[in-house]
């Protein structure tokens, strides 16, 4: 199993240990409900090192990212970051990611753990026209997010970077415990926050680690596992690659036209993504809670007017809102708030509605 | 509560009996093991199960979990509290957070059941390995 750089401040913390993507990684330490909550009321700290690191750099940088990425990255200035999809040609998902641009001639991506290999053999094969290399510096990062209303008093106490300057979704390069980093103000909790890039090695990485577990204390900030990685994503209705975002269903199934930007020069997926629009969808993306007793959970089948419609995206209890909530398609004409479907859990068809997205947003007077 | 009279199965649940009564719930290592639990399906009232049959379900936030009955018998009453409070069984797994109780069909199958002291031998052995 491989490991992060954090791995050894994961066992000093007594983490939960388990193998993800290849990864040893704490499914929790304290408690996935009780750091949830810690996350959306002070703050939390997370080992997110397994996400993939990949650096287009060259003249034509640019041209490459626009053509492989279903965003504008033409609208990027250097320290800001874009959130994009990395499309098939039938203008679905081979990833979702982070473009970061650093200068006209260099971008640095950040793609899921579980499809970094694949991500980076289609990047390489799919740009042979450019002049750009792509490079696959995974191995070199080390990921830590800080997330929380209380995330930048935290982070304050080791670096000179003006964070409370920082802006959603820029980045800049400073020092953390005297370390090199990229301090990026991005997250996937919705919470405020920042993710914090670092090339020290392991020993350096791990003290940084529980640095800020030790610091993080007074503030009630504590270390997070991925079980709360994910209930917190969840209740923010962000996308996870695997269960709501795919390479069967359209960006524009996924209800995120807002990162598709048909006017642009020409890209993967454009033609079809071109024809969808014009056309209309069939099935979109909604977020619901159960009405029934029960939670659904991905995979659970999906019935719509007594039809199996698909399988349930993602869904599970939250533990801020203590809801059971998820994501999942539904056919058009069923998308409506308020729409009623089925979720069948263990032979029992249980009712759920369509709700309004995000379960959750957070408060900026909680900062 | 004392667990001493508590006979435990390897699935980690525990029965304890009273007459031809017997109450089951999980284990406080099956609780620890499982997380803070956020929901459980109880055994529905008058339903027999087979030893070893799922009777119960109980899910925390990332998964879900069959409680499977010690021995065979009849629901006779169900613990209602633990649908608006399951985590009375991550606080209390051998008071509060019992989960059933059922008119028990064979008491002979209490003799395969293991006793404390075998228990905690058991569960040593699952952590080693």
């Amino acid at each position: 199993m491989k490991k992060t750089k954090f791995n050894e401040a994961h066992y000093v913390l007594k983490g939960k240990m388990i193998e993800f993507c290849g990864w040893d990684l704490p499914v929790q330490y304290s408690g996935v409900s009780a750091e949830h909550v810690a996350v959306r009321t002070s703050g939390g700290i997370f080992d997110v090192s397994h996400m993939g690191e990949i650096f287009f750099r060259g003249p034509q940088a640019l041209d490459a990212v626009q053509y492989l990425t279903s965003n504008d990255a033409a609208k990027l200035i250097p320290g800001k970051v874009q959130y994009s999809g990395l499309m098939t040609e039938k203008g679905c998902f081979v990833d979702d990611l982070l473009v970061h641009k650093i200068s006209d001639t260099e971008y640095f991506i950040v793609v899921n753990a579980a499809n970094l290999e694949k991500d980076y053999a289609w990047m390489k094969s799919k740009t042979t026209q450019f002049d750009v290399e792509v490079i696959n510096e995974s191995a070199d990062y080390a990921q830590v997010a800080i997330q929380g209303p209380k995330a930048g008093k935290l982070l304050a106490e080791l670096t000179n970077t003006d964070l409370a300057a920082m802006s959603y979704y820029t980045f800049t390069k400073g020092e953390v415990m005297g370390m090199d980093a990229i301090i990026a103000r991005t997250g996937y909790t919705g919470e405020y926050g920042f993710e914090v890039y670092i090339k020290d090695d392991a020993q350096k990485a791990s003290k940084l680690f529980l640095e800020l577990c030790q610091k993080g204390e007074k503030y009630g900030i504590v270390p997070v596992g991925l079980g709360a990685r994910d209930s917190l994503r969840l209740e923010c209705c962000m996308a996870l690659y695997g269960n709501d975002i795919d390479d069967s269903h359209t960006i524009l199934e996924a209800n995120l036209a807002w990162i598709l930007k048909l006017q642009k020069g020409d890209f993967i997926g454009k033609d079809v993504l071109l024809k969808q629009k014009e056309a209309g969808i069939q099935r979109k993306l909604v977020g619901f809670e159960m009405i029934g007793r029960g939670i659904a959970r991905h995979g659970y089948p999906v019935y719509v007017d007594g039809q199996q419609f698909e399988t349930i995206g993602s869904g599970t209890m939250t533990p801020f809102l203590k809801k059971a909530v998820g994501m999942t398609y539904l056919p058009m004409g069923k998308t409506e708030t308020g729409s009623e479907f089925q979720v069948k859990i263990r032979e029992e068809l249980v009712t759920a509605k369509v709700v309004a997205t995000p379960f959750y947003k957070f408060d900026q007077k909680s900062i | 509560m004392s667990t001493k009279d508590l006979k435990f199965t390897e699935k980690h649940e525990w029965a304890s009996v009273n007459g031809n009564i017997a109450t089951f719930g999980i284990t406080d290592y099956a609780q620890h093991q499982f997380g803070d639990i956020v929901f459980i399906e109880l055994p529905a009232m008058g339903k027999s199960y087979g030893k070893g049959a799922a009777c119960a379900n109980i899910e925390s936030v990332k998964a879900v979990a069959d409680m499977y009955a010690p021995v065979s018998g009849e629901v006779t009453e169900v613990n209602s509290s633990l649908e608006n409070a399951p985590e009375q069984i991550n606080k209390e797994p051998y008071g509060a957070g019992w989960v059933c109780k059922v008119k028990m069909a064979d008491a002979a199958e209490l003799d395969s059941l293991m006793d404390e002291s075998a228990y905690e031998n058991y569960v040593k052995s699952v952590e080693e390995k």
